[in-house]
């Protein structure tokens, strides 16, 4: 077994409106000089510790957590799983 | 007449919810705590609002994998008649007895205001006494009010009758300015706005009397005389 850490980010399925993101990208970033910025979308993300035999074994793990849980709301939500040695 | 008041860890309207169902309409209003059973001589159920789990993760969702929810999602099976208010529709929501998703609201902000619902479905436990696009003026207080669900469920719920209550107006985004909704058998309705604070006319600027009815409407159901 090794310790992985697994980085989970949920965010809003496309079509979902983000208006933090909105926001962030409207009434911040491009009232600055930072014109070439098209697009800003938020995100939540959670970061596990977790013992697997192996990365793989990690994310699937990782995934069953988030589906079983209902981590993220699969309605409005997708989730990336990313994992790196600990 | 027993109702069960199911209080999470940060509901904060269960009090509220417990007086109006005690001392307004005379019913034997219990507190149920959520990792209790719950009473098995139980004729409604009511999901207060408030922050359940500091709405951690996402409004509801914690909550929503208490113990007390295996025991509500029985009852609901059983056509007792069982209804979420602000947080507890996000609750029942999260749970899945009711289709859907509640959202922060297109504002970002926490919205606590008075709104106007009309009355779309007047066959459930709880708008049994209201004529259909009935006008309800009732207050709202909630961040993640705006309830969302895709377009093959908006039609479903459309089709099968499950939109309970709709705002008369533009409030926070909702899908079809959607306020509440039900199951597919009607007893589980669950609602942003908070009835339990419009019921009494020294606390309701305008009109107490029709969110009185949704009291009513479940003493109705369950054959009780007020």
């Amino acid at each position: 077994m090794a310790n992985y850490r697994v980085h989970v980010t949920i965010e809003n399925k496309p079509g979902i409106s983000d208006p933090e993101g909105k926001t962030i990208l409207n009434d911040l970033v491009l009232k600055g000089t930072h014109q070439n910025v098209t697009r800003i979308n938020t995100a939540k993300m959670l970061k596990f510790s977790i013992s697997e035999h192996d990365k793989d074994a990690a994310q699937t793990k990782v995934q069953e957590i988030c589906d079983e849980l209902r981590i993220y709301n699969p309605m409005v939500s997708v989730v990336t799983i990313d994992v790196f040695d600990a | 007449m027993n109702v069960g008041v199911v209080v999470f860890p940060g509901s904060n309207c269960d009090r509220d919810m417990f007086h109006v169902l005690s001392d307004v309409f005379n019913l034997n209003a219990q507190y149920c705590w959520h990792d209790q059973p719950l009473p098995e001589n139980l004729d409604a159920v009511v999901l207060p609002g408030g922050f359940s789990y500091g709405d951690r993760l996402r409004a509801g969702i914690i909550a929503a994998h208490s113990p007390i929810i295996q025991d509500v999602k029985k009852i609901a099976e059983k056509g007792i008649p069982i209804l979420g208010v602000c947080n507890g529709f996000q609750i029942l929501v999260e749970s899945g007895l009711l289709p859907g998703v509640l959202l922060k609201n297109d504002s970002l902000n926490f919205m606590c205001e008075w709104t106007n619902l009309t009355v779309e479905n007047n066959d459930t436990p709880f708008t049994n006494q209201f004529e259909l696009n009935q006008k309800i003026p009732i207050p709202i207080a909630n961040g993640e009010g705006r309830y969302y669900v895709d377009d093959e469920t908006l039609n479903k719920l459309e089709r099968k009758n499950q939109i309970v209550f709709k705002y008369d107006q533009v409030v926070n985004g909702s899908s079809n300015q959607i306020a509440g909704v039900c199951n597919e058998e009607g007893n589980v309705v669950g609602m942003m706005p908070h009835p339990e604070r419009a019921v009494e006319s020294e606390i309701n600027p305008q009109d107490n009397k029709p969110s009185s009815l949704i009291f009513e409407s479940l003493l109705k159901k369950v054959g009780v005389e007020n």
